[in-house]
């Protein structure tokens, strides 16, 4: 054979080999997705898993930065290079992603019954119609605290605000550690882990974000506010120069064991599992007397679409039903412990501090983050000024009182059942 | 000699294809970028689909009064950085130039290599520094401060209103004093020694010698920094986005034009991007860079004299 012949011949090998995949349908998945920190798990537990079950799809994780997820994201889609598989963030990113057709509705798939109408709100049009990605995980709000130095100095979890800030002044009249870790520069640390962690047992979880949304409480109303001032008393606990304390150096203070309290999101039980080599407990957000009914932030974060112009799309419906399945909750929520399943089905859980905090579903009433469902559609954006406006309160730059008129001017200046 | 005259003067081809490389290659990747942003600022989305609507995203821009104050906040910050970059940047390069060129001055090529170095550095690089350096908990500056007994004079720079756009633009100084230093270092090495030796000989020397001879030789060269540092300043993004995230906190002081931008044209966390939005603001950046460069081209750079040697 000549040196042609050879290349024609590898010419049509290649051609025709990669006819005969297709036609072999061997379809190759590619999810997007925000979540860097979970390739390797994605790699060797989650799609090895799915894979085996399914022979014929291969599934790739092709994950971006987390600030710039939604930006690639919407680009890539606009351009029709987006993967199969896309990771969803809750509420109106997706929402207009489905709008725009860029996102599929599957809520005909066999698994979407494992999932109940609050786990699907987040990835459902207003009316429910439709649902566009199967729900994946949510996070709980809390506080971890650093259980060796509750040992040291006596402590016990707090159950009531009192007891608290009781316990608070403890730490720090003793005066080794700083009290809770926290700072403001990020800002998103103050809303997330300070304003909506702390904030729906007095708003009263579903009850007061329902009503807002209605147009039946305001921002500035008291129940707003108190969270807001709770947030302004912890600054005399904070660490030294808090106010340019970044979420990193939040978490390193605490994983060092120099902060006894972290008030956290669960996300953050793999990280401190892995870097802090103490051990750990976690108290649910103090009630204000002692027999109130509690409410936690079990707010849905994460959820998965295909992209409606999938050239794979029963192979990537397979797999969303595979995501609804309780082996993957199971394989997930393990995986990833502080990722807790929304489905309906029961997961059992080996982390203890992850377990801990799910056990707050039980005796506490679950809501989400006030801002998230339908209140940041305008300008300004309601969850970017609960951002500056509970960092600002942090830093003691704006009083609560005038914090929750911000956040009202701004919802009002939009909002119809606001503006009433 | 009439048969010369009439014959017309042939085209000069080569000129025009001598120029094509690079008249396309600036058209493909500014030109057209540019005018497209602009067509964009005059569009809107509505349901999906792209209206237009005139100058409607500049009438929100600047009528809305929470877009305006935005807006003008972000100016008025953009202003602040530049005129520290104009107070601080280049009166410190012209001395750092002026000592570099002293013939008396040893390891010279030590001393502009080590200024120079942060410019090459990525701004990502530079604010990460710089952030660990101040950082309140394991920063280099309170150690250091509290060695010397000064513990009290620190503050979270970076998380106070009142002193974070300084700190940021003063890191900004740190990284870029190198260029206006090289700059004017080239001008001085480019005056003659005649002239020098002329002005030793009616006894001009020393300082009065840098400020009578070389400051006014090398005044075009300061021009084409202050210009430089201009464009760079409005266009400035990376240094406040990488030290303190799209929201530029805290509480936007050290929001500049070009974050506003960014957040308002891609979006952040649950406000969708407005491309649209982010175009009108993009259009009124060029728009001022535009005025500030025509006024130093018409205003200030015609009136400047230069010296032929």
């Amino acid at each position: 054979m000549t040196a042609r012949h050879v290349k024609l011949a590898l010419l049509a090998a290649t051609v025709l080999g990669s006819a005969g995949t297709a036609m072999a349908q061997d379809a190759t998945l590619t999810i997007e997705s925000w979540r860097n920190d979970d390739l390797t798990i994605w790699q060797e537990k989650l799609i090895p898993a799915f894979e085996a079950a399914h022979p014929g799809i291969k599934v790739t994780f092709a994950p971006s930065a987390p600030t710039e997820y939604n930006a690639v994201l919407n680009s890539k889609l606009e351009a029709g290079s987006a993967g199969d598989l896309i990771t969803c963030r809750p509420f109106d990113a997706s929402l207009s992603l489905y709008q725009k057709g860029h996102l599929a509705a599957i809520q005909d798939l066999e698994n979407m019954k494992n999932f109940g109408d609050v786990a699907k709100a987040a990835w459902s049009t207003d009316d429910g119609s439709a649902t566009f990605c199967v729900p994946m995980a949510s996070v709980i709000h809390g506080f971890i605290y650093n259980a060796e130095i509750f040992e040291e100095l006596g402590l016990t979890p707090p159950k009531t605000n009192d007891e608290f800030f009781a316990l608070l002044d403890k730490i720090k009249e003793e005066g080794s550690y700083i009290p809770m870790a926290m700072g403001a520069k990020d800002q998103w640390e103050a809303a997330t882990m300070g304003y909506t962690n702390i904030g729906p047992n007095y708003w009263k979880g579903e009850e007061g974000r329902l009503a807002l949304i209605k147009g039946g409480e305001k921002l500035s109303d008291d129940q707003w506010v108190e969270p807001l001032r709770q947030l302004a008393k912890w600054a005399p606990y904070l660490g030294d120069g808090y106010e340019a304390q970044a979420y990193p150096d939040s978490q390193n203070l605490f994983t060092l064991g120099r902060a006894a309290i972290f008030p956290a999101g669960s996300w953050e039980i793999s990280i401190f599992n892995e870097q802090a080599d103490f051990k750990m407990g976690a108290f649910a957000p103090p009630v204000q007397n002692a027999g109130d009914e509690c409410y936690i932030s079990d707010h849905t974060d994460i959820g998965i679409g295909m992209n409606a112009k999938s050239a794979n799309p029963e192979a990537a419906r397979t797999f969303l039903n595979w995501v609804g399945s309780a082996e993957f909750a199971t394989l997930y929520a393990n995986s990833l412990p502080g990722f807790f399943s929304l489905s309906n089905e029961t997961v059992e859980m080996e982390d203890p501090l992850a377990k801990e905090f799910v056990s707050w579903r039980e005796s506490c009433k679950s809501t989400i983050r006030p801002a998230h469902q339908i209140l940041s559609r305008g300008t300004p954006n309601l969850w970017n000024e609960m951002w500056n406006v509970s960092a600002n309160v942090l830093r003691g730059a704006q009083t609560p009182e005038e914090g929750g008129a911000t956040l009202q001017d701004g919802l009002a200046s939009w909002y119809e059942p606001q503006q009433k | 000699m009439a048969v010369e005259q009439t014959t017309k003067p042939p085209i000069r081809w080569h000129i025009a294809v001598f120029l094509a490389p690079a008249v396309l290659v600036y058209t493909a990747v500014m030109i057209l970028p540019l005018f497209s942003t602009l067509q964009l600022s005059l569009f809107s989305d509505i349901n999906n689909s792209q209206v237009f609507v005139g100058l409607g995203n500049f009438r929100t821009l600047f009528g809305d009064p929470r877009w305006a104050e935005q807006f003008w906040n972000a100016l008025g910050n953009n202003v602040w950085f530049f005129v520290i970059h104009m107070l601080v940047q280049n009166p410190i390069g012209i001395l750092l130039a002026a000592i570099l060129s002293s013939p008396r001055l040893r390891m010279r090529a030590f001393y502009r290599t080590a200024i120079f170095i942060p410019t090459i550095l990525s701004f990502v690089i530079a604010g990460f520094a710089w952030k660990l350096i101040l950082s309140p908990l394991w920063g280099v500056a309170p150690n250091l401060l509290d060695l010397v007994g000064l513990k009290s004079l620190f503050q979270p720079w970076l998380g106070k209103e009142a002193y974070a756009l300084t700190t940021l633009a003063l890191i900004s100084v740190w990284q870029f004093v190198g260029i206006p230093m090289m700059l004017i270092y080239a001008a001085l090495l480019s005056i003659p020694d005649e002239l020098l030796e002329a002005a030793e000989c009616d006894g001009i020397t020393g300082m009065a010698q840098f400020w009578k001879i070389k400051l006014p030789l090398v005044l075009p060269a300061i021009g084409i920094i202050s210009i430089l540092t201009f464009v760079g300043n409005f266009n400035a993004f990376d240094l406040i986005y990488s030290t303190q995230g799209a929201l530029a906190g805290p509480d936007f002081s050290t929001d500049i034009l070009g974050t506003f931008m960014y957040r308002t044209f891609f979006g952040f966390q649950l406000q969708l991007g407005d491309p649209n939005l982010g175009a009108a603001i993009a259009t009124a950046m060029f728009v001022i860079i535009l005025i500030g460069v025509s006024i130093y081209l018409f205003g200030i750079q015609r009136r400047l004299r230069r010296y032929q040697f």
